[in-house]
């Protein structure tokens, strides 16, 4: 196929094609087109993370001005009006509050927990491991042996643990105004040491390989290496274990709001919703548990359904 | 009389095969519309370079195509009976029964979890009705036929506790476990040393001698071929080039393609690509007693408690070599012999536990201003041009990246146009800049690879296996690339090669290494044509090459 | 053999003493511990008193020995919160959780490897693509959610299990079982199966994706062109390929199950240890957060003592002593 060359073809190159070129006809963008469900989860994560950006425009009520509930309004059903001839599309909760509108609100709080604790968990993952798969010796055995620890602890209860100590040592005063950034600390600490494994794999894959020789030859500073060759090499399992990882965070978040210990109810997420929906589920107020359950669920599998398709393309061996 | 009619029936018949893999980008032919025949007891070589279609050939008769491959035409046919429409029941049962195969590697087609014993007497007994005690007898058998000493013994080792070589021998001799009629080995000896492979060249074909056993051999060594088979194809792009006798086709191929081919084979005794280097030249290179040692022991704890002591190995030991300028000086070894080990520490990758290095006098282990100079002044070429070139950059970034690190150049016009002047020098187009090391075959990105050792402007190159991953015509190519530019830019090579035949052709002086030491070292043809050294000896006499058909 | 274990316990002290120095470390410096034994209106002198007596004053080092000798004991001081001893607090509560445990542990491993095995031989059937389907909507459903949805519907409108507690319990003395009784088992069934899903569907595509790669390896391409039976081939061959590196991973999945229990136990109201433990973080109660820390690290590092030895049983290459023996 390939080595049928004589110097008469070595003039005859194609000429080197554009960038969206070269990203139509690739081989992952290809098994994209190909697949409708990936399509799919695509739109459905397109469509939440844009309607939760764009929450205070398009929320129909602003559920979080308490000069606009109304107790008249609490518990009406889905799709219908109450007395005060409010409408809600979604139904109402207990205080009258619009289950659309906070579903919104919440998604943002959830996705931004998420997104922002999964780069933090990148980047210090990335680092730890990019160290240890170079380095090699005490720097490799020390990192490698605090992420098997870590590893074998379930994520849930790093970051319960976390934000336990969080809470012994930040006055209570300041409990609510620093939840959110607890939060996102004890996530993203508890989820680095998969991203450091990984890229400590992949680091000392590619630190054998000869391009690296080759630089180190030409006295290229070791930092450079990592950053400019290494790095760009390791970053496809980064980009899979990254997209799990994101739908992995974000359901953590809803598990630690759902015990309680998350977000304060005042700027709920979609786990604190459920919470709170919870409540109400046995007395027949199905919608304000289902509307949010639904929205996270849908949220974490078209994430996942993603990280699955990235997977299979990046590596067509498992196909 | 039946004897002889039994003879014109052919074992195997091959008809009008048409193997085919439908890919994103088109249908893709891996074998097209191929027709052969092997005879009972006939040794039939396959040779051709990589995707020529020669082992699609040989899965497909066993009936062990990978999907979405599929034989999409033509007939296989055993002793006259169609094989190639049996159901999947049928074909399960006539592999190892009747067609056997033996495949490249030997450290990966050994199961690690099972011993060798387990596995053969598995074998045994699915095809023949022994008990457990008879099947452990005839393995014990088979291995001792298959060279393995104490074979009772090693019945009960697993494959981890034996060399390359003799893995090879067990592989074999689970392929004849049930004694099948044809043995299709795919690069049987591919993996291997050369003294090693000349064994089990020996091993296959006495075993399949001894029991008739028709062999299919496909290899990319026409050496092998060579020395081993009695009938030959050539193929090319799936298709059958030529066949015919081992020895008319080297020594009178008709075809254009297979004239090329057996043209570009070096051969040990040949020495085309030879230049005259003033014996007076001054050295530039000297290397010193070089040692370099591994420690392998385990760990603290493990040392107290499994009382096993340091355990120190000596890779390289006490080399001491010179290089003239503008000349090539060889270095020969099998694996495991310390040459890369030297060729790293030449190079700065490892430094050595005792020695040196001096490139003009100068110690490059020794100093700032001597690390500087060996920096600009030595560059490397690889083996593997797939991983030699990284993957993410473009052609110009990586020809570039020694004179943007070491600041030869100032402007990225400058730049640009000298790595455009190397492109050209390496025979590859410009344009190829812009574009990513993916887009370029095995030869090309060794071309690339190149032009980044040349653009340092360096004096010495060491060149590690530099042909070692491409085909033969390819390396033709390559090699005379590497002789032009040496005489362009007064070039002064180290080249390492398990390969004897290009280091003939290329070097000026030859060292041999074995177990970390030099063991002999001399102008090339003293050590060709008369060698002192038992080793050197060996070592050359195992080359399977074209020029010993007879 | 010797020496591979001692090894490992060796690793595992250092893991314990890691572990035990941040348990210190929460126990000693997050909240502090005289505010909670002392009351509001103390006087300096016997807070500093009780300092001394405490042994609060004493050097860093001297504490910490302190600590380990007391946790070696089992002795890890009152809760802030129960006002009473640690240890005594799980140990009570410990039975519920292991049971509810190794019940889910055992669901996960029979049907991850079962489902993994069967996904993975039949690579392009419909079956396989509705259980790889479901694996990824269930890895993308929230415990919790589970749990409230199986309560929902078997509890709430089925009625057919109960939705909350461990139904009646037989007190052994050393032990205290809802094995014995009906509705004790009729109690496991739910938080069982919502605390195994998540595991289950790990280990299924873990077996799934090792026994993919291992069908790939050349040794099983060899066993096809002798002649092998599919049957020997795939639960011969491969899937003992398959259980080395499942067998790790498994096993401190399997572990993880106790620490994972804790949502399981919010959403059932199960009396464990890990409703124990978020009961405590919600109200900083550090003594029971440190003990619950430690006991959960020697959990951890006697299934890596097993899973180790278990590799070792398994895998030969391991079992040979020096090196270069393969080359």
């Amino acid at each position: 196929m390939s080595a049928q060359e004589t110097t008469s073809t070595i003039a005859a190159v194609a000429p080197p094609r554009s960038f969206l070129r070269r990203v139509w006809d690739s081989d992952v963008f290809y098994s994209f087109r190909r697949s409708p469900v990936t399509i799919l989860a695509a739109l459905v994560t397109l469509l939440l993370v844009g309607a939760s950006v764009f929450a205070p425009w398009i929320a129909p009520y602003d559920p979080f001005n308490p000069a606009s509930l109304n107790l008249m309004d609490g518990f009406t059903p889905p799709m219908s009006s109450s007395m005060s001839g409010n409408y809600f599309l979604f139904g109402s909760d207990h205080q009258g509050r619009d289950v659309l509108s906070t579903i919104l609100y919440g998604s943002r709080v959830s996705l931004f927990v998420g997104v922002s604790a999964t780069l933090f968990a990148i980047v210090l993952g990335v680092s730890l491991g990019l160290a240890a798969g170079y380095r090699g010796g005490v720097t490799d055995s020390v990192i490698m042996r605090i992420a098997d620890i870590q590893l074998s602890f379930p994520a849930i209860l790093i970051a319960l643990l976390i934000f336990g100590i969080a809470r012994g040592i930040i006055p209570p005063s300041r409990h609510e105004s620093m939840a959110v950034w607890v939060l996102i600390v004890a996530i993203g600490l508890a989820n680095w040491a998969q991203f450091a494994r990984t890229v400590r794999g992949a680091t000392m894959v590619e630190r054998q390989k000869d391009y690296v020789s080759a630089a180190r030859i030409m006295g290229v500073h070791p930092l450079r290496i990592l950053v400019r060759h290494i790095l760009p090499n390791v970053l496809g399992p980064v980009l899979v274990i990254g997209t799990i990882g994101l739908a992995l965070a974000i359901i953590e978040e809803a598990t630690l709001s759902f015990l309680g210990v998350g977000v304060p109810p005042t700027q709920p997420s979609l786990g604190t919703l459920i919470r709170i929906g919870q409540g109400f589920l046995f007395s027949g107020e199905w919608w304000i548990l289902f509307f949010p359950a639904v929205t996270l669920v849908l949220l974490a599998l078209a994430v996942n359904l993603l990280g699955d398709w990235l997977r299979d393309a990046l590596n067509p061996r498992l196909r | 009389m039946a004897e002889a009619e039994k003879m014109t029936d052919p074992i195997l018949s091959v008809r009008n095969l048409v193997v085919e893999f439908p890919l994103r980008r088109g249908l893709f032919t891996a074998v097209d519309d191929v027709s052969f025949d092997i005879a009972p007891g006939e040794v039939l070589g396959v040779v051709g370079e990589s995707g020529a279609g020669k082992s699609m050939t040989g899965a497909a008769i066993i009936g062990l195509i990978e999907p979405p491959g599929h034989i999409a035409g033509g007939q296989i046919l055993l002793k006259g009976k169609r094989i190639d429409n049996l159901p999947p029941d049928e074909m399960t049962k006539l592999r190892g029964k009747r067609i056997g195969m033996v495949f490249q590697d030997p450290l990966t087609s050994l199961n690690p979890l099972y011993t060798i014993g387990q596995q053969l007497i598995e074998t045994i007994r699915r095809h023949l009705p022994l008990s457990q005690a008879e099947a452990r007898q005839r393995a014990i058998d088979l291995l001792a036929e298959a060279g393995i000493p104490a074979p009772a013994d090693r019945l009960d080792s697993y494959p981890h506790q034996f060399s390359g070589g003799m893995r090879q021998r067990v592989v074999i001799a689970l392929a004849l476990a049930a004694e099948p009629e044809l043995i299709i080995a795919d690069e049987p000896t591919s993996a291997l040393d050369v003294s090693v492979q000349a064994q089990i060249i020996k091993v296959l074909k006495e075993l399949c001698e001894s029991r008739g056993a028709a062999v299919m051999l496909v290899t990319h060594d026409m050496g092998v071929i060579a020395e081993t088979a009695d009938r030959m194809i050539v193929m090319n792009r799936g298709r059958i080039v030529e066949t015919g006798s081992v020895a008319d086709i080297i020594k009178r191929p008709k075809e254009d393609y297979t004239i090329r081919l057996i043209d570009a084979i070096p051969s040990i005794r040949d020495e085309t690509r030879r230049h005259v280097v003033p014996p007076s030249a001054t050295p530039i290179v000297k290397v010193e007693q070089l040692t370099r040692e591994f420690d392998l022991s385990r760990s603290f704890l493990d040392r107290m408690l499994g009382r096993s002591g340091r355990k120190v190995v000596k890779a390289v030991q006490d080399v001491s070599f010179e290089i003239r300028k503008g000349s090539t000086y060889g270095l020969v070894g099998e694996s495991g012999s310390g040459k890369s080990t030297c060729a790293r520490m030449l190079v700065g990758l490892i430094p050595p536990t005792s020695g040196r290095v001096l490139l003009e006098g100068d110690d490059i282990w020794a100093g700032q201003a001597a690390t500087s100079k060996r920096r600009q002044r030595v560059q490397m070429i690889f083996q593997d041009p797939y991983a030699s070139l990284n993957p993410r950059w473009r052609v110009g970034d990586i020809i570039a990246e020694p004179i943007r690190a070491l600041k030869l150049a100032d402007s990225r016009g400058e730049i640009r146009d000298r790595v455009a002047d190397l492109l050209e020098r390496v025979r590859l187009d410009p344009v190829s800049m812009r574009k990513f090391p993916h887009e370029f075959s095995g030869g090309q990105r060794q071309r690339i690879a190149i032009a980044r050792a040349l653009s340092s402007q360096p004096e010495f190159i060491v060149c590690d296996e530099p042909t070692s991953a491409l085909d033969v015509s390819v390396q033709a190519q390559v090699l005379d690339l590497m002789r032009a530019l040496q005489d362009e830019f007064k070039l002064t090579y180290l080249l390492i090669s398990h390969n004897l035949a290009v280091v003939r052709q290329m070097a000026d002086d030859v060292g041999v290494m074995h177990n970390g030491v030099l063991v002999e070292q001399g102008p090339v043809d003293e050590i060709f044509d008369r060698p002192q050294r038992d080793y050197t000896r060996m070592l050359l006499d195992s080359v399977p090459d074209i020029s010993n058909v007879e | 053999m010797l020496a591979f274990i001692l090894r490992r316990l060796a690793q595992s002290i250092v893991v314990m003493l890691v572990v035990a120095l941040i348990s210190f470390m929460l126990f000693r410096y997050v909240g502090d511990p005289i505010a909670n034994l002392v009351g509001q209106e103390s006087r300096i002198s016997d807070i500093e008193e009780l300092r001394q007596r405490l042994g609060l004053n004493d050097p860093f080092y001297v504490q910490f020995a302190r600590f380990i000798a007391n946790a070696v004991q089992g002795e890890f001081g009152i809760s802030y919160r129960l006002q009473q001893p640690v240890t005594e607090l799980i140990v009570s509560r410990l039975p519920a959780t292991i049971e509810l445990a190794f019940a889910s542990a055992m669901i996960a491993l029979v049907f991850g490897v079962v489902l993994g095995v069967f996904t993975a031989l039949r690579p392009k059937t419909f079956a396989t693509g509705v259980i790889m389907t479901l694996s990824l909507v269930g890895v993308s459903l929230p415990t919790f959610l589970i749990g409230i949805g199986l309560i929902y519907i078997f509890a709430v409108e089925l009625q057919w299990l109960p939705s909350f507690g461990r139904g009646q319990v037989t007190d052994l003395g050393w032990w205290r079982t809802g094995l014995l009784s009906e509705s004790g088992r009729r109690s496991l069934i739910l938080p069982a199966i919502t605390l195994s899903l998540f595991q289950l569907t790990l280990i299924m595509r873990l077996v799934r994706a090792e026994m993919l790669e291992v069908l790939r390896q050349d040794y099983i391409r060899f066993a096809r062109a002798r002649g092998l039976s599919k049957r020997a081939i795939n639960f011969g061959h491969a899937l003992k390929n398959t259980m080395v590196p499942v067998i790790t991973i498994t096993g401190l999945q399997l572990g993880s199950v106790i620490a994972f229990s804790i949502v399981t136990e919010t959403v059932f109201q199960w009396p464990g240890v890990g409703s124990l433990f978020i009961n405590s973080v919600q109200v900083v109660d550090v003594p029971v957060m440190a003990a619950y820390l430690m006991f959960i690290a020697f959990v951890f590092v006697v299934i890596n003592l097993i899973v180790d030895i278990l590799y070792y049983a398994v895998d030969p290459r391991l079992r040979v002593h020096g090196i270069g023996a393969g080359k």
